[in-house]
Formats: structure tokens, sequence, C-alpha cells
């Protein structure tokens, strides 16, 4: 499996299935033909984006009849704010610091 | 993620450093340079002395010496009361000091443990201090 936080950041590093994604947040489930309808490019394309946001885990499809509707799955985003992505970024940063101060007990 | 809510967690950071592993070590264990890169601080680089971390945020980390190794290895524990209990966090932070051919290989590891595995956290010592607290106890009241 890849590291799941490389998987989410390169998921919604593109603008348009991020846009998608955040639609999906804020107004909760829609179909495919209501989410073309604002996203700017063609229904092959947004199902193309929805594939992808799904295998991340991103988004969860429902069949109804002829019609699959799509919701967020925020859970997926977990991992970007877990513990130890948390304790990870903020050593680094530390390190950072600790770079510096060593290149001023130089002098 | 497999793993289960219980398993201790570790992050681990790691880092190549140009600079003498001696040098760094000053930058960890004296707390005037210590506030410089990590936070303010009344550490003492000696095995049971119990110290704070404090943050900007407020925030107030109780600490307690684990292991110095002068020039090669620190360990403390990280441990953070919040009001809400769920959100407790112990952990042990191990800094590793390698000399390398330009410099040091500075290595953290910090793995925590969630507040109902206390016995589990610190290779087993708070356990172990609390074990023998209470055998201390049990022969006291043996006498």
């Amino acid at each position: 499996m890849p590291n799941a936080p490389d998987m989410l950041f390169r998921t919604l590093a593109d603008p348009t299935r991020r846009a998608l994604f955040e639609r999906l947040c804020r107004d909760g489930e829609q179909t495919v033909g209501a989410l073309t309808a604002r996203a700017g490019v063609s229904q092959p394309a947004v199902s193309k984006h929805l594939g992808v946001l799904k295998q991340a885990g991103l988004v969860r499809d429902r069949h109804e009849g002829r019609q699959t509707h799509y919701s967020a799955q925020l859970g997926a985003l977990a991992p970007l704010i877990d513990w130890t992505s948390q304790m990870a970024g903020f050593w680094q940063s530390r390190f950072d610091r600790l770079e510096d101060l060593l290149k001023r007990m130089d002098q | 993620m497999t793993k289960s809510a219980t398993d201790a967690r570790s992050v681990v950071v790691e880092r190549e450093i140009p600079h003498p592993p001696e040098k760094i070590w000053r930058a960890l264990t004296q707390p005037h340079l210590i506030e410089e890169w990590l936070m303010r601080n009344d550490f003492q680089p000696v095995v049971g002395h119990r110290f704070n971390l404090r943050g900007d945020w407020g925030g107030v980390l109780d600490c307690e010496v684990l292991a110095v190794e002068p020039n090669k290895t620190l360990s403390y524990t990280w441990n953070h009361t919040h009001a809400d209990a769920a959100y407790n966090m112990e952990s042990v932070v191990t800094f590793t000091l390698s000399p390398t051919r330009t410099g040091t290989r500075l290595r953290m590891e910090q793995v925590g443990f969630r507040p109902d595995q206390r016995q589990a956290y610190g290779g087993a010592k708070v356990g172990w201090q609390q074990t023998f607290a209470k055998l201390e106890q049990v022969l006291a009241r043996t006498d």
C-alpha cells in the first residue's frame, strides 16, 4: 500500500479534483450529473476524477437506478491530521531551527 | 491504517547535520540552547531529573530524563496532560547521534502510548518504578 498521506496529497493536488471533493464536503451527496453541471469539464472527465478520489478513499459511490451518487469520506483525511504526522512535522520544523542555531554557534 | 488503536505509535525524524556530535550535544542539553530551537525548559542532563518544556502556545510538557550518554544518546519522557483525558499524551523521545564523515546523523524517535498502556512505556522503566514502589509498600506492610 502506498504511503497514505502521499496518495492523499497527490489526489488532491489536482484543482478540478479538489474542487469536486470540496463540493461534496460542502453540499453533501450528489450525482455525477449534478457535479458535472458545475465542474466546467465533461462528464467523462468528472467520472475519471471521481474514480481517482474513490481509489484514495476520499469518496464513496452509491448506485440508485441509473444514477450514481457520490459522497465525501472525511475519515480518509485522518492520516493527514493524525498524531504521527503532526509530530513528524513538529520535529522537522524544530530540526530546521536546530540547524539554524548550530550555524550561529559557529560564530 | 491497519494499526490497531492501542498500538504504540512511533515517529522517526533523521537528518544529516554538518556539525560534530559534541556541538549538537550541547544544543540538546544546555537549557539556554534548548530554548532556542525547542522550548523553554529547566532541563539537566541527569537521569531521573524531572523538568518541563513550555511551548509558546502555553502548553506544558512533563518530562523526566531516562538516559544520558554524552555525545551519543539522550532520552526523556514527553508527557502532556490534557483537560480531556482522551487527548493525554504519554511518550518517550530519544535522540541518537552517530558521527559521520561530514558531521553527525541525528535521529529522533518518539514513541507514544495511549494512557491505558501506561505500563508499557519508557522501555518498561516507569512500569518497573511503579512495580518497585508497590513492592516497597508491600515490604513495608509485611514488617
